[in-house]
């Protein structure tokens, strides 16, 4: 396959920074800005853990906390989604496994503009600044952060009474829109160099999955932020300057506002069309990851490899016309409702493949039952119980009565917080040893591993149920049933209480995955090149972990697609791609 | 006879196969940079797209009445040019200004394609004074445009928040929204100056002007965009 056409990296050297300085910190190396990415997301993700336990802790306990009223429920609540959706998802699946694997893994140097991958990160920095500027803000001034739930619904959400109205929300809708430049800057490069940059023989059917998830998210992304960034840019003026976009005539603690005209559903419409698509710019990368941990680890090629990038390609389409099923009960339209319940259920075929596919391979496979391939197996699990619970929430008719109750919680945790994240502890498991040269410590993994995935079963499971009798997401005390009876069975707060206990296990788990990282980057047993006898290209790089350039003098040439482990009559269960097929006899 | 019988013509659909399924690059001949600008042009698509979705949503939900576009936007011409009187009174042309500018801003996107060609030439020379041209003429529109929003804000009162002729929204809009659109102007206006610098000193002289070309792109989009704002804010 490989053409005369040359390789236009192959045509211009690369820049080696002299410093320190640029090197390790304002570095334009791919891999560089990967760790840095990872760790920020890391960062903030652990305060949003915090956030989440201190939850938990309210709900099973109301009167543990006093410091911890209503007013930093709702904002905790508000940071922990966004920080979890957009600043740990979004950034660690894109930014740091984006940057990673799509040079290497489509045989690249480097991104095709290393300069703006580098200011990508920078300015993403910043939003994070401008995000967690709040609290220590909170401490010397009365600035609180924003408690309008992560939809920012309008009008309540820059109305007084809301925690955050008047300040807390602007640093909220700034530090996003400062994201989505970040996110563009990156975006753009990851798709750039996906479809123009990639070494001889690499055609895009035999790009490893991963990158196929990473190009169809970014691909949605670069379409579904300028939506939220729109709706950020009219909220801060309705805020800052007195505009009416979303806000209509409106009568608040007994004053007639300013306000009049606007029209609070558009946001929910801008909203949800990059609301939506973002639970795939999410969903798609951790697909493509689990596609390839699955298949290394079962020493089998992926079942169905085309109709799984077929799906990615479906999945990406359709997440755009589906954004609708998450406002049933905001009052629009029934027909809307018809139309977008029966896209939605559409969803369910693509991603039904995807798992018939996963399952598929592994059937008579020969399973290593690796640290990664746990996590790998787990997010197939939880994978399948949020995407179920989505059929029950995509129908109208079964989704008006559990709207807003925990059964949504339940479900959307599952499928995109849970799910991702395993993937994401996979994904870390099976790149550390090319990114560090040595390995995690498989004893310290898989006690990570099963409190995490057996924690988080306890964690959401009940919630199901208490969807089902009833329980409102977003309260700050469900304790009533003394109080209120009728509200609350008692049964639902003792559930409580027993989450709030899994909760407290899994998030202190966490501390094992950070000791594991740490320590093994020092004292973790050298990985050599290949340790998982992996066939995609990031495996086959001279030095380990790569060098700048990442494939010293010639780019490798592809002659096969990923996945060839144990193919018959072949003397090595895996055939890497840069290895030449044999002439035909 | 036919142009089938030719041997060696591909369908355009054969040839885009091809291409989409070879490796190295699925655009050939297509430089990084062009690719990355078509990309950002179609993420920049979706931002205008929802401006001005979001314009349409609330015009047709709010209450109040909308203002007329043909009196909030006219323009008077004069009766009289330094001590000169040739008309009896000044005659107020609705949208006057308005066309003025979008002439002016599509005889850019001309100098424009005038200046890319000149570059695939590899015309220097040309390249600089069209790319300056087309500079000139963008940074004239937004001269124009804050003139409009002077006359709006000063003499008519128009404000974001609210006007005396009707729904507040109309402010709103038209000043978030052309205010976005000329910030994108005036970039391009700077982007082209830096260009046409590089040009000048050289900076492009060992490899090829393709640059010019990606600037072209982004240049084309600002124009493209101004014809669908100038049709529902102004003609609507």
């Amino acid at each position: 396959m490989a053409t005369a056409e040359i390789p236009y990296q192959e045509t211009v050297p690369l820049h080696h920074p002299k410093t320190w300085l640029g090197k390790w910190v304002f570095s334009q190396d791919h891999k560089v800005i990967a760790v840095q990415y990872g760790i920020t997301a890391m960062a903030v993700g652990l305060v949003a853990l915090v956030l989440s336990q201190l939850m938990r802790i309210q709900l099973a306990w109301p009167d543990a906390m006093p410091w911890f009223g209503p007013d930093e429920y709702l904002s905790a609540i508000t940071m922990h989604g966004m920080i979890m959706v957009i600043y740990l998802l979004t950034a660690f699946l894109l930014g740091a496994f984006g940057n990673f694997c799509v040079p290497l893994m489509c045989g690249a140097r480097d991104m095709v503009f290393p300069f703006v991958n580098m200011l990508s990160y920078w300015v993403y920095l910043v939003s994070v600044i401008v995000l967690l500027a709040v609290y220590p803000l909170m401490l010397f001034t009365d600035v609180q952060p924003t408690g309008a739930g992560w939809t920012l619904y309008p009008p309540q959400t820059i109305t007084a009474g809301t925690p955050g109205a008047d300040w807390g929300i602007v640093l909220m809708l700034a530090s996003l829109a400062i994201f989505i430049v970040a996110f563009t800057m990156g975006g753009l490069n990851y798709i750039t160099t996906i479809l123009q940059a990639r070494t001889r023989g690499m055609t895009l059917m035999r790009m490893p999955l991963t990158v196929w998830g990473i190009f169809i998210a970014t691909f949605l992304g670069l379409i579904a932020f300028p939506a939220l960034f729109v709706s950020a840019v009219m909220m801060l003026l309705d805020r800052l300057i007195g505009t009416s976009f979303f806000m209509p005539a409106i009568v608040s603690l007994g004053q007639k506002l300013s306000y009049s005209g606007g029209q609070p559903l558009l946001f929910q419409h801008l909203f949800w069309f990059f609301g939506h698509p973002e639970v795939y710019i999410v969903a798609l990368p951790a697909f493509g990851v689990v596609s390839d941990l699955i298949s290394v680890h079962a020493r089998k090629n992926i079942f169905g490899y085309r109709m799984m990038v077929w799906a990615i390609v479906a999945i990406g389409v359709l997440s755009l016309i589906v954004w609708a099923h998450h406002m049933y009960v905001a009052g629009m339209h029934p027909y809307f409702g018809f139309f977008f319940a029966t896209t939605t259920l559409i969803i369910a075929v693509p991603t039904a493949i995807k798992v018939y596919n996963w399952t598929l391979t592994l059937w008579r496979a020969n399973i290593k039952l690796t640290v990664p391939m746990l996590f790998a197996l787990a997010f197939v699990l939880t994978f399948i119980m949020g995407g179920i619970t989505g059929l029950f929430l995509g129908n109208v008719i079964i989704d008006i009565p559990l709207s807003d109750t925990y059964f949504v919680v339940a479900h959307f945790h599952m499928v995109m917080g849970v799910s991702p994240i395993l993937a994401i502890f996979g994904g870390i498991y099976h790149w550390y040893p090319k990114l560090t040269g040595r390995m995690l410590n498989d004893t310290v993994g898989k006690w990570h591993f099963y409190i995490t995935f057996i924690g988080t079963y306890v964690i959401y499971f009940p919630m199901h149920y208490l969807g089902f009798v009833g329980v409102p997401r977003r309260y700050y005390e469900t304790a009533l049933g003394e109080v209120y009876p009728d509200f609350y069975p008692a049964s639902a707060h003792d559930l409580n209480v027993f989450i709030t206990c899994a909760a407290l296990v899994v998030g202190a788990a966490q501390i094992l995955f950070i000791y594991n990282l740490v320590h093994s980057f020092f004292w973790g047993r050298k990985a050599g090149a290949n340790p998982w006898g992996a066939n995609s290209l990031e495996w086959r790089t001279p030095d380990t972990p790569p060098s700048h350039g990442n494939w010293g003098e010639q780019l490798p040439s592809v002659h096969r697609w990923a996945y060839d482990y144990g193919v018959p009559g072949e003397e090595t269960d895996h055939i890497p791609q840069d290895v030449p097929r044999r002439a035909a006899s | 006879m036919t142009e089938a019988t030719v041997p060696n013509q591909e369908s355009v659909f054969t040839s885009t196969a091809r291409d989409w399924s070879s490796d190295i690059t699925t655009f050939k001949g297509v430089p990084w940079g062009k690719a990355m600008m078509w990309i950002f042009l179609v993420s920049d698509t979706f931002i205008f797209t929802c401006f001005l979705v979001s314009y349409m949503t609330v015009r047709m939900t709010v209450t109040d009445p909308w203002p007329n576009p043909s009196e909030v936007f006219a323009l008077a011409i004069p009766h009289e040019l330094f001590g000169w009187q040739f008309l009896e009174a000044p005659i107020p042309v609705p949208l006057l200004l308005i066309a003025i500018m979008t002439f002016i801003l599509i005889s850019s996107s001309g100098t424009m394609a005038m200046a890319v060609n000149m570059g695939y030439q590899r015309n220097k020379k040309g390249v600089i004074w069209l790319m300056l041209a087309t500079a000139a003429f963008g940074a004239s529109f937004v001269g124009m445009q804050a003139f409009e929003w002077y006359k709006l804000i000063v003499e008519e009162g128009i404000r974001p928040w609210g006007n005396s002729m009707g729904a507040a929204q109309f402010g709103s809009f038209f000043f978030m929204v052309t205010g976005f659109h000329g910030l994108h102007v005036s970039a391009g206006v700077i982007y082209l100056v830096i260009v046409a610098l590089r040009v000048g000193l050289g900076h492009y002289d060992k490899t090829n002007f393709e640059i010019v070309e990606i600037t072209g792109l982004y240049w084309h989009f600002v124009d493209l965009v101004w014809v669908f704002i100038f049709a529902l804010f102004y003609l609507w």
